[in-house]
């Protein structure tokens, strides 16, 4: 697949980016971050399932992490700026409910980047058989500080974003953020 | 280069509506089709039930923002104020999509329309999440009861006929899962803690308590529609629903209340006067400029 060279309006707009930048649809896409954790792309979330490219036309399918993920809107916004700037003026974006996204769709280069920026990255999300366990408990989770490597203390199960938990380190004193398994 | 900072939000997509989200589709990618025999009015009608009992939980949850106890618990409330407003969405969208003549003929998105431009008999939500909280009490033994129940029906129904149906139970019952478990830890907390909190906590049991039977009740509509394959009867969700409550109540060192049922009638729009005061609220905007865009 290559990047067409007119935009809207017929201007010759050629590939986004020098040599080794991306050119397809695809590599054009893979590279717009999520609107609330933007250290990470939308593909490394695992948000971005499919990009195809038919006779000039453009279509994503992206997945939203939660039913009233906000952010969602702006994906697709991002989405759209970003490939008609590098030169593809017909996108479709398309949400696909089915299968529900789970963290364990976060690449592991996700987890790193995750990791480095402060955040702790989510273990593998519960499988289970039968009827959903109800935890009165407090979750028991190894969550460690991205900072020292403690053993995180959790404060709360929600956070500033429905995906995250806030913790505080008892080592180094610092609050972090986890995204929680899902 | 824009003029606006946020102009980079909007690409070069038409405006957003004000209380909408710039999404014309917002089940597009899914198989939108009505499975074979079933009666889409039925459908849509079901969508409604399950759509308006997350729409008003929702609205109600967002009161306590700035007046939980703490500011963890505003957020923790918000967030799952949020998620029920996302299943709210798009079941009011498959709601209108199968069965038009539910939607009120504004010049909306149809899960705009049915949120904003519908009077308080036209809601088909259960009243257990209608009324308002005295105590925050109130607000965790409601989600207490309501996510008990929910997460037992949607639990079932990602096994719907209905794709789309199936599709928003499976990502609905991983969020229902830790509203239930964040309801369940306050039950427990508030009964094992000071003699204040536990008289509250057991006052806001018997004020609800008598409320959740109507959840327990099959509907015409839920019957027909557990029938075809495509929902889910609630009484086939009761012994669980009521295992999980003893189960919560033990925990907590608290009896089941001793109080009788309270009357239904929410499903066929027979509602308390608290949902046409929330409703006041929840629909001023909208109603006073309906082509507002921002």
């Amino acid at each position: 697949m290559t990047g067409p060279v007119t935009g809207p309006g017929g201007m010759v707009t050629g590939p986004a980016t020098g040599p080794g930048g991306p050119v397809t649809a695809r590599e054009v896409a893979e590279t717009v971050v999520d609107p609330e954790l933007p250290m990470l792309t939308l593909a490394d979330l695992g948000v971005l399932r499919e990009v195809s490219e038919v006779d000039g036309v453009v279509e994503v399918a992206i997945t939203p992490t939660y039913s009233g993920c906000p952010a969602l809107t702006a994906m697709r916004d991002d989405l759209v700026a970003r490939l008609h700037r590098a030169g593809y003026p017909d996108v479709r974006v398309r949400v696909e409910l089915h299968p529900a996204w789970s963290t364990d769709r976060i690449t592991e280069r996700g987890r790193r980047t995750l990791a480095e920026h402060g955040i702790s990255p989510p273990g593998p999300a519960p499988r289970r058989r039968g009827p959903v366990p109800l935890t009165l408990g407090v979750p028991d989770r190894a969550v460690h500080c991205p900072r020292c490597g403690a053993r995180g203390a959790l404060v709360s199960e929600f956070g500033a974003t429905a995906c995250k938990a806030l913790y505080r380190c008892p080592s180094c004193g610092e609050p972090f953020e986890h995204v929680k398994e899902l | 280069m824009s003029d606006s900072v946020y102009s980079g939000l909007l690409g070069e997509s038409d405006p957003h509506w004000a209380f909408g989200t710039g999404f014309a589709e917002p089940l597009a990618g899914v198989d939108a089709a009505v499975p074979a025999g079933v009666d889409p009015a039925d459908l849509g009608r079901y969508c409604l039930m399950l759509g308006d009992d997350a729409l008003v939980l929702s609205q109600r949850l967002s009161w306590w923002t700035s007046r939980a106890p703490d500011l963890e618990e505003d957020i923790a409330l918000a967030n799952v104020a949020l998620d029920l407003l996302g299943q709210a969405r798009l079941l009011l969208s498959r709601a209108g999509g199968v069965a038009p003549d539910l939607v009120p003929a504004v010049a909306q998105q149809p899960e705009d329309a049915l949120a904003y431009f519908r009077g308080p008999a036209e809601f088909r939500n259960v009243r257990l999440v209608e009324g308002e909280d005295v105590d925050f009490a109130d607000a965790v033994v409601r989600l207490l009861l309501f996510s008990v129940w929910r997460l037992a029906v949607l639990d079932r129904l990602a096994g719907s006929r209905d794709g789309v149906l199936a599709a928003v139970a499976a990502k609905g019952v991983k969020e229902l899962t830790y509203h239930r478990d964040h309801a369940g830890r306050w039950v427990v907390t508030l009964a094992r803690g000071t003699a204040e909190s536990r008289r509250r906590l057991v006052a806001a049991l018997d004020r609800l308590w008598p409320l959740r039977a109507e959840l327990l009740v099959p509907h015409p509509v839920e019957a027909r529609m557990a029938a075809a394959g495509i929902g889910v009867d609630p009484a086939a969700v009761a012994a669980e629903v009521d295992a999980v409550l003893d189960q919560v109540l033990t925990a907590a060192g608290v009896d089941r209340p001793d109080v009788a049922d309270a009357p239904g009638g929410g499903r066929d729009g027979s509602h308390t006067p608290a949902l046409a005061t929330m409703l006041a609220e929840l629909q001023e905007v909208a109603r006073a400029h309906p082509e507002g865009t921002w």
